[in-house]
């Protein structure tokens, strides 16, 4: 049975399908909407950036993706979980194989640089803490960060730090990674570097990523851009997605 | 075995928490240690009262105790007739009673002439007054009026008694007003009601206390004979006796006295109630820690559930920093606890001393402190949104 459902999954390439999302905060006169019949498609592997001026519903659409929200109208299906009406269980699972990425990178303050990531390796199920552990250094040198593994948050440089949370979201081996103005923070050379590394880490490991900017230089890296304005969703060519 | 245990092994993120912020963990442990040593202080002088109160009780050679009805505890105790003593032997299972006066007197300390209320103890010294085999020999010195033997545990105020005793110095000073000669020590031991205790005859007793009528005492000795039950004697003496005399078996005595100082004083109270404002301080402290430490790292908290750690591993981390608290806290004052003990035995001569109950139930009101503590600062962790952090 388990078996079946698993090819049936092969099937299905998309790792974001949605369909007619809308979504409103407040209620009754003070009900406002932030999105508005939002379609998207993500495929496996790709890179897509999402722009727009503040409060058009980039991040809400962001949150609603990474089951951190409750979907309130639409069809929102992320790495085959429908999220209208799944249950919190659902959603927290489903959130292990999702990678994020915070424009204030968010490290835990008491723990080093290797234990951070090993947050992120943690999650993953059957494995000795050694191996987690082997696998929290690997990613560290992945993001060229191995001399710095003994290091707390608040010795490393902001890119450094942005490093660090861009290793612990692929420690958990996600399908999906997700990222809110990741380079607001950095300087122009060290934002591009961070996405550059982004990318790269993402392909080999066939993962989608859909990252929410405003930093016009990056915009060469994508596979796909969207622009989002009024809760709604078009492409780059102002043309209705 | 030992890979399995690996296999569950995680980061000590709530270890972390704590030692990652020394000040702050200091303040806790300082905070939490103050308030163990104020309940071991507190419980130990409510322990050491109730045990002090029955030193004496404990000590005396008998099966029964037969005493007035109007007597209350050791520190006012009434008087009943002497026959009523007498009237038990005609009971087969008794073996022999001792009658025992006891009241208190004025000791004039003998270096610096100033007077002090002693508990006096008056008996007939061909009669078994203590458990202590020792005894007889020196009670046998009694026989000659105005011999005491003074209790070498009273307080210091009393006078360097055992010292000059020691020092084959004749002790002579003045009780109630009259002339006695200290003839040897013992060893009793004060007790809350009695800063000292002196035993003599009843004879000299009545000599210095020449108001109390000969054939009047305070407390009756009986003993039995071998294999009897005292608790049907007892019952079958309250039958027969007029009900101008109580009797109680030696257990039902020393609870007597205890239940005095339980329940008719505000001391066990007062001393209850200073534990548990140790308790109450802890409780602000930890909960204050631990409600700060939540708030401080609420936006960690979420990354965590953003990541997909349940809000239950994350309840597990604040109820893991309390459970390290308590140890943290509890063992510092567990330390300072017998240090000061044995200071208090030194200057205050109470048997206070760290038995395993007090050690086990503090050690659980501070874990309930702790952990209760935890459990209102984990409150907080329910607002941490992880949709909120983007």
């Amino acid at each position: 049975m388990a078996k079946a459902n698993k090819s049936k999954n092969i099937y299905n390439l998309k790792t974001v399908s949605i369909n007619n999302l809308s979504h409103f905060y407040g209620k009754n006169e003070n009900k406002k909407q932030v999105l508005n019949d939002v379609n998207l498609n993500i495929d496996k592997g790709e890179l897509v950036l999402l722009k727009g001026p503040s409060g058009c519903g980039k991040t809400t659409l962001l949150t609603l993706i990474g089951a951190l929200r409750t979907c309130q109208s639409g069809d929102l299906t992320v790495l085959n979980n429908q999220l209208n009406g799944a249950s919190r269980k659902t959603r927290q699972i489903l959130r292990r194989s999702i990678g994020m990425i915070f424009q204030g990178h968010n490290l835990l303050r008491c723990l080093t640089a290797e234990q951070n990531v090993q947050m992120g390796a943690d999650l993953i199920k059957g494995l000795t803490y050694l191996q987690r552990r082997e696998i929290a250094r690997n990613w560290l040198s992945a993001v060229g960060l191995e001399e710095h593994h003994k290091k707390l948050p608040n010795d490393l440089s902001g890119g450094q730090k942005q490093r660090v949370a861009i290793a612990r979201a692929l420690s958990a081996n996600p399908k999906l990674l997700l990222a809110d103005e990741p380079t607001s923070a950095l300087d122009s050379v060290t934002g591009r570097e961070i996405v550059t590394l982004l990318r790269k880490l993402a392909k080999e490991q066939n993962c989608s990523v859909l990252m929410v900017t405003h930093d016009p230089r990056i915009s060469d890296m994508a596979d796909r851009i969207l622009n989002m304005e009024d809760g709604k969703i078009f492409s780059a060519h102002s043309e209705l997605i | 075995m030992s890979l399995s245990l690996f296999k569950f092994r995680k980061i000590p993120l709530a270890w972390l928490l704590l030692t990652r912020q020394p000040l702050r963990l200091v303040v806790a442990i300082a905070g939490i240690s103050f308030a163990g040593i104020l309940m071991f202080m507190q419980l130990g002088f409510r322990d050491g009262l109730f045990d002090t109160s029955v030193t004496i009780h404990k000590l005396l050679d008998a099966d029964l105790v037969l005493i007035s009805p109007r007597s209350k505890s050791s520190i006012s105790m009434s008087g009943f007739p002497k026959r009523r003593l007498i009237q038990t032997l005609a009971v087969d299972d008794v073996e022999k009673t001792a009658p025992v006066n006891l009241n208190y007197l004025l000791w004039r300390n003998p270096e610096n002439l100033k007077t002090r209320s002693i508990l006096a103890l008056g008996f007939n010294p061909s009669d078994s007054l203590l458990l202590d085999d020792g005894f007889a020999k020196k009670a046998y010195k009694l026989r000659n009026p105005s011999r005491v033997l003074f209790d070498k545990l009273s307080r210091p105020e009393f006078g360097p008694i055992e010292e000059w005793f020691l020092s084959d110095q004749k002790v002579e000073t003045e009780v109630a007003g009259k002339r006695v000669i200290v003839e040897g020590l013992v060893e009793l031991g004060p007790s809350f009601g009695a800063d000292g205790n002196l035993i003599t005859s009843r004879e000299t007793f009545l000599r210095l206390f020449p108001a109390n009528p000969p054939g009047s005492i305070e407390i009756g000795l009986v003993k039995l004979k071998k294999g009897s039950d005292p608790e049907l004697i007892s019952r079958i003496l309250s039958n027969s006796l007029p009900n101008d005399v109580r009797v109680l078996t030696k257990n039902q005595f020393i609870e007597f006295e205890k239940n005095y100082w339980k329940n008719s004083t505000a001391i066990g109270f007062i001393f209850s109630l200073g534990a548990l404002m140790g308790f109450v301080v802890g409780c602000v402290v930890v909960y204050q820690i631990l409600y700060s430490d939540v708030t401080d790292h609420l936006p960690e908290y979420a990354t965590l559930l953003a990541m997909g750690y349940r809000l239950k591993s994350l309840f597990f981390v604040v109820a893991r920093e309390g459970f390290l608290l308590a140890l943290f806290g509890y063992l510092p004052a567990y330390f300072s606890g017998q240090i000061l003990y044995s200071v208090i035995r030194n200057s205050t001569k109470l048997p206070i001393v760290m038995d395993a109950d007090k050690t086990i139930l503090i050690f659980v009101l501070v874990l309930v402190m702790c952990m209760g503590s935890a459990a209102i600062a984990m409150r907080k962790l329910v607002d941490a949104d992880p949709a909120e952090i983007f």
